[in-house]
């Protein structure tokens, strides 16, 4: 085919001058476009076609504006309209005379008329409403082709807010009786769910008629629709899954009538789109796979034939299998694909092979070991394309042991690399895997100085930032912290005596910072040295004037001694009359601050960088200065909410136009209500906790806890997801295990070939066994996670005062305590129990990490209860012991008190209420501890469960709850002193808030003793919502609207609507009503406000207004974090709906 | 999603473009020119497929393209696309270009662009695909050029003519989909009805 086109197209000019051949002859010698084109295939300058199509559009301009200019004329200029826009030119003028002939024209006129208009505007162009009349009239025309034309352009783009106009038109479509229209309108109605998904709900039943379409095209063109509804909620959707697989058989079993073949395969567009929609419907359900499974193997049988779109069916059969749940007979089959697509000397399988390793590789790092030559083949490949996906595999096999091969050779591409896109991308990965699995001070610093001068300025903010952020906080070690700093102080600076002119600003920037902060640490270094070499960055041309103020903020710190001054006051006489604000006062602040020691030792403590700053958001420093203000008649401040108040009351002209009409009763309220989505948008960021802190000493700028590292990509892992996620969670294992790592270097040293082979061979072998090295036959455990057992070297430190169990190091008996992670779970399966008491003493440690916020249900195993588990005393059946707590499906266990019989042991006050499942927390060969709590009106009972699973009885148990937000009281009747053999012990605490956190969780430790033996202890943590902390708050309206005012703390957020009934704002408050035990205390059309209290008496008031489909809502309160928190759980408790 | 379709010469010299999702004049311009130089830069003997342009979207976008003679065929796609299924289509696009114009040429492209985009408005609609059979776009592209044609020489006739030329339907256009027991049927759906 190729070889077709080839022989015809040979060079333009000659053609055109020629005249004769078959491609020129078609076309009119005297045709105006013919002109055109042939005078800008003559030119020979950018210059020259500028001024030829200016002349051009003039032309064209004067002729469309005539009055004389017939129809067939104007076809002709608009196709000339539409080469001058193709070639950049804008032709704004014609679009009205496009829509003028498609209007106007006959069919073939009409054409080019809908065409220039599919070519010219878009969705949002105002002129487009001009053609909804056209558009109309067209598809009532009797006309097949006119139809088809005006379905063709509403499947382009139609103004979202005319839909309902023609909707009616395109839905009768659907009953045509050509197949091609009904195709188009399938189509057409597909563009409308995408733009406007709540118009076309209705018709939901006509898309599953036109998936049952006699014909097969227009059952095709429904899939568009299934698959993106399907991908949007797979559950909705479930039931389809026979019928999709049904669909499937036949076409794969050649059912379609011989046209639908290419190449002999049987529709292969078809089949790959049913594959995909079968990937989301199987994907995390098991029953649903279990209906895919056979049509699975059939597709894959069948694809034999060598082309390559069979290559392209048993790719997406490949993506399927890895996708849905497992099964092991098809995953060896999809296993062999992916070898042979990895092997395929055809690029494009090549390609595709890599990219589905690297989706696999997680779940099964043995493929990766089986093609490790090929991949080291590939990583020198010349086609970039390959190289780069190549990385990326290596990427997601990264492990301490192989790190420092694999980020050389991501720095080998960078540095050859142009492309900004790879770059930014590349050089992210290298950072997160630096900072997860450097070896050794030296490599980290060096790696990321490489990282800072490739990325340059491309590079997302946060990797210096996040860098930086390490620095500050430091490591466990304050020795390891020093030489790190020292070494990166050093290095820097010698960098600085190199040619820092090259360097990218960023990278001057962090230079900076470090050395402001560290190079007092360095004992040979003179701090005037290091003042001069920053003084010599403020020279260069090159230096921006945001690099120049971190320099000016580093000189501040550094500023002592003689020396030191006098560079100081050099560079501030330069500055200090500089032209950007910033550095102006920057270099004011290094003058003042150079010249007093004592001051500047307050304002830049040394190594300072980590300690909280007090902020005082009362600004009461400044009341001396307001209260002479005030004497010398200054008016008093007001609030911002309270100024728009006034004003608003003040002015005599409601500037809305259409105001509410409430009763007056309701005013101050409304008011309020007036105010909340637009005008105060400012009062949140006014409210006072959030002072600018920036450039106070760099690190308070760099406080980026919010910052998630996900590279993951979506669809692929998803039923390893616990698993991998743990690894995102930076919980270091803080044991190195010796055992672990030899067996590591064993199996890596099998590898290699045993039979001797040549050198450049042995090179590669030698390269692949460094970069495969982990993936042994154990390895499929530490892959999981990314994360075996050896030291994570940057481990983040514990924030949260380490919790007092820790430091007891109580050893209690091979007993692995809830939140142990899944990292620890599979140490556990690698490593013998000598190993597990360290476990267990970790684990507290980690806990204070994991509670510190929303970040801690990330992968971890411990008991979190969702906001929906507060059952009306329902007996409860979950068991499972926490050793399994990785496996995601809660497990029976037949040892266990079946929550059946606990829930009889509720204290008697207790069982009348609703109690949420009755948990399991942590168990041992003794003792079985389970929880649950109950809602009381005034606080919330934490019911312990002890169940002693022994044969002798046990005495003095004594149970101590902690929690960073909770405050605990013990229920004091209910102190338990022991349990006989088999029998429960009942312990009941009462709950409330001391500090709102999206979950709180309680840490606790039971010691016992048996009548003969030793005293022991378990561990444990319970972790529940906030939401069962939130009662109902009866306030009226009015005591609503003062209430408002008074609150400081609030958040603002948009959430989505339930819209299923006729009142979506009522559906929607209910839902939360019953979901979070709020108050609704009023709905005023389109507003509703609601009330809550977190126990015991703090207020939070929301307010929600629908607005284009969604509801803006706003929460206030005076409690800090609490509108944060219930927004998020406003948020669950609506996408859980 | 295709986002966007994208012929350009050796010289970088656009001959078609077609975005299915709303970019600016200039972004548009940009596009073609940051995907000809992505493109031209490759060599023969390499995938078909690209990643990350800047300017179409991030890591979630890929370029698909041919190569013929002296023209690229650039399809722009998202995630939810089939690769080697696209590269086929371009295939299709191609054969059936080639099939209109009886040996198409570089002219054929550049003399006939409402006709070629005619032909590309029977494959893809709205950035969909909706016909990946040659035969059938062509008898597509072929009835609505008989209609132009019967149009153009009644030009002069009586209005009345005229009209009842243009109502005039399309030629029945078989499938040999109802044959015997071959149509497709779909079960377990009768609760649709």
């Amino acid at each position: 085919m190729s070889d077709v086109v080839e022989k015809t197209l040979t060079a333009l000019p000659s053609l055109l001058s020629l005249d004769s051949h078959s491609g020129a002859t078609k076309l009119s010698s005297t045709s105006k476009l013919g002109n055109l084109i042939r005078g800008i295939t003559e030119l020979t300058s950018k210059h020259e076609e500028e001024k030829l199509v200016q002349r051009e559009l003039v032309s064209i301009k004067e002729q469309v504006s005539s009055p004389n200019t017939s129809m067939r004329q104007m076809k002709e200029l608009m196709v000339r309209a539409i080469y001058c826009e193709m070639l950049g030119y804008e032709t704004s003028f014609s679009y009205i005379h496009a829509i003028k002939l498609a209007q106007q024209g006959t069919a073939l006129e009409k054409r080019v008329g809908y065409l220039a208009v599919s070519l010219f505007l878009n969705e949002s162009h105002e002129l487009l409403l001009l053609l909804v009349n056209t558009v109309l009239k067209d598809l009532q025309s009797t006309n097949l082709i006119e139809v088809c034309m005006a379905l063709t352009v509403v499947g382009q783009m139609f103004p979202k807010d005319m839909i309902p106009a023609i909707l009616p038109l395109v839905e009768e479509k659907l009953n045509h009786p050509k197949e091609i229209i009904r195709r188009k309108a399938v189509l057409a109605l597909y563009k409308f769910y995408l733009i406007a998904p709540n118009q076309v709900q209705h018709i939901h039943n006509k898309f599953r008629k036109a998936l049952c379409d006699k014909d097969p095209g227009v059952m095709a063109a429904s899939l568009h629709i299934y698959l993106q509804m399907i991908q949007d909620n797979p559950e909705g959707y479930k039931d389809l899954t026979a019928s999709f697989v049904t669909i499937l058989k036949q076409v794969v079993g050649g059912k379609l009538p011989m046209d639908f073949n290419y190449h002999s395969v049987p529709a292969p567009w078809l089949q790959i789109q049913l594959l995909r929609i079968l990937s989301f419907l199987g994907k995390n359900d098991q029953s649903s796979s279990e209906i895919i499974y056979e049509v699975l193997d059939e597709s894959l049988r069948r694809a034999e034939i060598n082309h390559n779109i069979t290559y392209a069916i048993l790719y997406e059969c490949v993506k399927c299998i890895y996708t849905i749940h497992p099964k092991s007979e098809l995953l060896e089959k999809a296993a062999k694909c992916i070898g042979n697509f990895v092997l395929s000397p055809k690029m494009n399988l090549k390609y595709l092979g890599l990219k589905a390793l690297t989706y696999v590789v997680q779940q099964d790092p043995k493929l990766a070991l089986q093609h490790q030559m090929t991949i080291i083949e590939c990583l020198d490949h010349p086609d970039l394309i390959i190289k780069r996906e190549t990385l990326e595999l290596l990427f997601r096999i990264t492990n301490a042991q192989n790190v420092t091969v694999i980020v050389e050779k991501m720095l080998e591409f960078l540095r050859v690399n142009k492309d900004d896109y790879t770059t930014i991308d590349l050089v992210g990965k290298v950072a997160e895997l630096a900072e997860k699995y450097a070896p050794d001070n030296e490599w980290f610093i060096e790696t990321m100085s490489t990282v800072f001068s490739v990325g340059g300025d491309v590079m997302q903010p946060d990797i210096p930032n996040s860098f930086l952020k390490l620095l500050s906080e430091g490591f466990d070690s304050v020795e390891e912290d020093r030489k790190l700093r020292l070494f990166a102080v050093d290095s820097y600076v010698s960098l600085l005596q190199g040619e820092p002119g090259k360097l990218p600003q960023r990278f001057l920037q962090v230079i900076s910072w470090v050395l402001g902060e560290y190079s007092y640490l360095s004992e040979e270094l003179e701090a005037a040295t290091v003042l001069r070499l920053l003084a010599k960055l403020l020279d260069m041309k090159s230096t921006s004037s945001e690099t120049k103020s971190w320099v000016l903020v580093a000189m501040t710190k550094l500023c002592e001694g003689g020396a030191g001054v006098s560079v100081a006051q050099e560079v501030c006489e330069t500055y200090s009359s500089s032209l950007d604000t910033v550095l102006r006062q920057r270099a004011q602040e290094l003058q003042h601050l150079s010249q007093d020691c004592e001051l500047r030792a307050r304002v830049l403590p040394r190594d300072a960088g980590l300690e909280p700053l007090e902020v005082d958001s009362s600004l009461s420093f400044l009341d001396g200065f307001v209260s002479e203000a005030l004497a010398a008649g200054a008016a008093p401040y007001k609030p911002p909410h309270q100024r728009q108040e006034e004003l608003a009351q003040s002015k005599a002209l409601s500037l809305e136009p259409y105001g509410l009409s409430l009763p007056i009763s309701m005013s101050s309220c409304s008011i309020a209500d007036r105010q909340s989505p637009t005008l105060l948008s400012v009062s949140s960021g006014l409210s006072g906790d959030s002072p600018d802190l920036s450039h106070k000493g760099g690190s308070t700028t760099l406080k980026l806890d919010g910052v998630k590292r996900v590279w993951g990509r979506e669809g692929y892992l998803s039923q390893r997801e616990p698993v991998e996620e743990s690894a995102h969670v930076e919980v270091p294992s803080p044991l190195r295990s010796p055992s672990q790592q030899g067996e590591a270097e064993s199996s890596h040293s099998q590898t290699p070939a045993t039979t001797p082979t040549p050198q450049p061979e042995q090179e590669k072998q030698q390269l692949a066994s460094s970069l495969f090295v982990g993936l042994g036959s154990h390895s499929s455990v530490c892959l999981m996670g990314k994360s075996e057992p050896t030291t994570q070297r940057f481990r983040r430190k514990a924030k949260g005062p380490v919790s007092p169990s820790a430091a007891s190091e109580q050893i209690s008996n091979s007993l692995v305590s809830t939140p142990s992670t899944a990292n620890d779970l599979l140490c556990n399966n690698l490593l013998d129990s000598s190993v597990t008491s360290e476990l267990s003493v970790s684990s507290p440690e980690q806990t204070s990490q994991l509670s510190q916020g929303p970040a801690a249900a990330n992968g971890t195993c411990d008991v979190e209860l969702t906001d929906g588990d507060v059952k009306e005393s329902s007996p409860s059946l979950v068991g499972g012991n926490s050793v399994v707590a990785a496996d995601p499906a809660p497990h029976e266990d037949p040892d266990r008190p079946e929550g059946l019989c606990l829930n009889t042991h509720l204290p008697a006050e207790l069982s009348g209420l609703c109690h949420s499942e009755i948990t399991p927390l942590c168990s041992n060969q003794s003792l079985d501890l389970s929880a649950c709590h109950v809602q009381k009106e005034d606080s919330l009972a934490l019911v312990v469960f002890i169940y002693n699973s022994s044969d002798s009885d046990i005495q003095q148990i004594l149970l101590e709850l902690d929690s960073d937000e909770l405050e605990v009281s013990c229920v004091c009747d209910s102190a338990v002193q022991g349990a006989r053999s088999h029998s429960v012990a009942v312990c009941q605490y009462s709950l409330t808030v001391k500090r709102p956190s999206v979950h709180v969780e309680v840490v606790g430790m039971v010691s016992y003793q048996f009548p003969v033996g030793t005293p022991q202890s378990v561990q444990f943590s319970y972790k529940l919502p906030l939401t069962g902390f939130i009662r109902p708050l009866t306030v009226s309206t009015e005591e609503y609207g003062t209430m408002w005012l008074d609150f400081s703390h609030d958040t603002k957020q948009k959430l989505t609507l339930i819209s299923d009934g006729q009142e979506p704002l009522a559906d929607t408050l209910n839902v939360l009503k019953k979901k979070l035990q709020l108050h609704v205390v009023e709905i005023i059309g389109m507003e509703g406000i609601v009330a809550c209290r977190l126990l015991r008496d703090q207020p939070c008031l929301m307010h929600c207004r629908l607005h284009a489909g969604t509801l803006s809502v706003w929460l206030r309160s005076p409690v800090p974090d609490l509108p944060d928190c219930l927004m998020y759980h406003c948020q669950r408790a609506l996408q859980e709906h | 999603m295709i986002k966007a379709i994208l012929i350009f010469n050796n010289h970088g010299k656009p001959r078609l473009s077609k975005f299915y999702e709303h970019y600016s004049e200039d972004t548009e311009q940009q596009i073609i020119r940051e995907t000809f130089h992505l493109v031209s830069k490759r060599d023969e003997n390499v995938c078909n497929f690209l990643e990350g342009g800047m300017l179409i979207g991030g890591s979630d976008y890929r370029l698909i393209y041919r190569h013929y003679a002296t023209l690229y065929f650039v399809f722009c796609v998202d995630s939810s696309e089939s690769e080697l299924g696209i590269l086929d289509l371009i295939q299709v696009f191609v054969e059936t270009l080639d099939k209109c114009f009886e040996n198409v040429c570089e002219l054929d492209l550049i003399f006939h662009v409402d006709k070629v985009h005619n032909i590309l408005a029977e494959m893809v609609m709205g950035g969909m695909v909706l016909e990946t059979n040659m035969n059938e776009i062509i008898t597509q592209v072929d009835s609505q050029n008989k209609m132009e044609k019967s149009e153009a020489g009644i030009a002069g006739a009586p209005a009345r003519a005229v009209s009842a030329v243009k109502n005039m339907n399309l030629p029945e256009m078989p499938r040999n989909i109802n044959i015997g027991d071959i149509s497709i049927k779909v079960p377990n759906l009768s609760s649709f009805k």
